[in-house]
């Protein structure tokens, strides 16, 4: 399996990472094997067996549905690059 | 050519907790911005989400009332995409395991035609913050108070067939949720959305057309005008020779029109996978036969049972089972009234629902009572008053907040039902109108209810008029 320049570049927007020219290939040949490493444990039996959610044997606990936050707008508004209103502000989005 | 139109509804209920799905910060409409954004709800690194018990708990009433699968073993899921209203660049939902498997809902239509409706899924997932897009210098203003509020997404087979069925199956959710009290069902604030998926295909085909989807429909009657509008649009454009692309279109209600939203082809690849950061929700049968043991009567068992108790119309039925607040004002006045349902229907029906339209009151603002409107049904069964004093009675219980029996004495407006005082009433108008009398009494018989008007006329309206009636035609004589 081997992944094409122009897959690479996809999956680096859709992950929102800006990458050299230069390195694309490289990038091309490791996500590659990482394919060929899925592909190779296709080949496993899998009928029989539950898709592993997470690493632990173990569930989810509950919170009980009750307000405890207070607001900290005043500490989270000065690491925020520009704020107006209240609002943070960011490059605007058109749709 | 003859076109049939195919329709899926995606619903965004937002459940009705106190505190957000993932954190323990307040979901209240309306806060000043991002004052209940928390450090979870803006996405700050080394943040945890915790599940809340009682979203979870409200998914499965949801589940149980539309007769579905619950899942035992559910996961949730990231998905994963950029917008500024979404702090941590995924949105924490559930896709391969949701929480609620298929189920149906049955339909009704105006012409009383029933249809059942699949139902897909329904999965838990956190709400995305608010966008505003005032201008800013050039910038957009973000406002996180939102971010994190539990929505349950329900969705639909692709099994309905026009823009009316789709709207009987979301006002027939949203009658749903408030019965649950899962949700507000405010669509104003935002609280109950739809996305539409629409597409058309020729009469008899068996395969889909392709679909375009609506979204962030905020109304029952947008969701009819945009659904409309594309299926005429999209016919347009097939047949002109054209092929429809599958996008995401928002409706325009002030032009009424739908135009493509998100023109990236990637913005659907969302590449979910399982969240490390939350572990499986198992539920075991305890736990889900204790939540279907806290059930409420449903909408349709309720109007069933109106139908048959009270004896009403299935029009009456439906339409005081459409709230369970109206419902249980229904059944706490006709308790009051003795039973007296028929008549008790027409009054919470008729004025009472006229007096709280009028005001734009919800029926829990209601100035009178179950007790005393119920009290004055009694006097209009028991011939205290009739049914026209009935209704001045009603404005004065409204105003002055008083029961029937108080407002009745206090004006004097109990019903003359004393023969003797009919009869002399009935003397006085006699004598007063010769000419018609005699026209009467030759035969002009249409002019009796010219004497029964003068009659109520002198006794302001408050003689029996059956008793009227009778004695007028007894004294009357004619011919």
């Amino acid at each position: 399996m081997s992944l094409s320049e122009e897959e690479v570049r996809k999956i680096a927007h859709l992950g929102g990472l800006a990458i050299r020219d230069e390195n694309i290939p490289r990038y091309a040949q490791s996500l590659s094997s990482i394919l060929d490493l899925v592909n190779q444990m296709e080949a496993v039996d899998t009928v029989e067996i539950q898709p592993m959610a997470h690493p632990l044997d173990a569930i989810q606990r509950l919170r009980p549905d009750e307000v405890r936050e207070t607001d900290q707008r005043a500490e989270f508004q000065p690491l925020a690059p520009q704020v107006e209103n209240g609002l943070y502000l960011v490059p605007k989005v058109i749709e | 050519m003859e076109w049939e139109t195919v329709i899926g509804l995606e619903i965004h209920a937002q459940l009705a907790t106190h505190s957000k799905i993932f954190s323990a910060a307040s979901t209240a409409y309306g806060a000043e911005a991002n004052t209940q954004a928390c450090a979870i709800d803006l996405g700050m690194p080394g943040m945890l989400p915790v599940l809340n018990a009682e979203a979870v708990r409200m998914a499965v009433k949801l589940g149980l009332a539309t007769g579905s699968e619950i899942t035992r073993r559910s996961v949730f899921a990231r998905k994963n995409y950029f917008y500024p209203d979404l702090p941590k660049g995924y949105q924490i939902s559930q896709f391969e395991l949701p929480i609620v498997g298929p189920g149906t809902l049955e339909i009704e239509l105006k012409d009383g035609t029933r249809k059942q409706v699949g139902i897909t899924r329904a999965h838990l997932e956190e709400d995305a913050g608010k966008s505003l897009h005032e201008d800013f210098h050039g910038m957009s203003g973000i406002d996180l108070n939102r971010a994190g509020t539990p929505l349950i997404e329900i969705v639909s087979e692709p099994d309905m067939r026009s823009a009316a069925e789709a709207i009987a199956y979301m006002k027939k959710i949203h009658t749903l949720v408030r019965y649950l009290e899962i949700c507000d069902g405010n669509m104003q604030e935002g609280s109950f959305r739809c996305d539409a998926n629409v597409s058309i295909r020729p009469v008899g085909a068996a395969e889909f057309g392709t679909r375009t989807e609506l979204k962030n429909i905020n109304s029952f009657r947008f969701v009819e005008r945009a659904i409309n509008y594309e299926v005429e649009r999209q016919i347009d454009v097939l047949e002109s020779g054209g092929t429809v692309t599958q996008e995401t279109r928002l409706y325009d209600t002030d032009k009424n029109e739908t135009r493509p939203m998100r023109s990236k082809e990637e913005a659907n690849d969302y590449r979910y996978f399982p969240d490390p950061d939350l572990l499986p929700v198992e539920l075991d049968e305890d736990y889900i036969q204790a939540i279907a043991d806290t059930l409420p009567e449903l909408p349709d068992p309720k109007r069933e049972r109106f139908q048959q108790e009270y004896d009403l119309s299935a029009y009456d039925a439906g339409v005081l089972s459409a709230s369970r607040e109206l419902a249980d004002f229904y059944e706490a006045t006709v308790a009051a009234a003795k039973g007296t349902a028929k008549l008790t229907a027409n009054w919470v029906m008729g004025e009472l629902a006229g007096v709280l339209n009028k005001q734009s009151l919800d029926i829990g603002a209601s100035r009178i009572s179950p007790e005393q409107l119920g009290g004055l049904v009694l006097r209009i069964e028991d011939n205290t008053i009739s049914g026209k004093i009935a209704k001045e009675v009603f404005e004065a219980m409204w105003s002055e907040q008083q029961d029937a029996d108080t407002i009745i004495e206090a004006r004097g407006l109990r019903q003359i039902t004393d023969t003797g005082a009919i009869e002399s009433l009935i003397d006085e108008v006699i004598e007063a109108h010769p000419k018609q009398t005699e026209q009467y009494r030759g035969g002009a018989e249409k002019l009796l209810g010219f004497f029964v008007g003068q009659v109520m006329k002198r006794s302001q309206g408050k003689a029996n008029p059956g008793m009227v009636n009778k004695v007028l035609r007894d004294k009357l004589g004619g011919s």
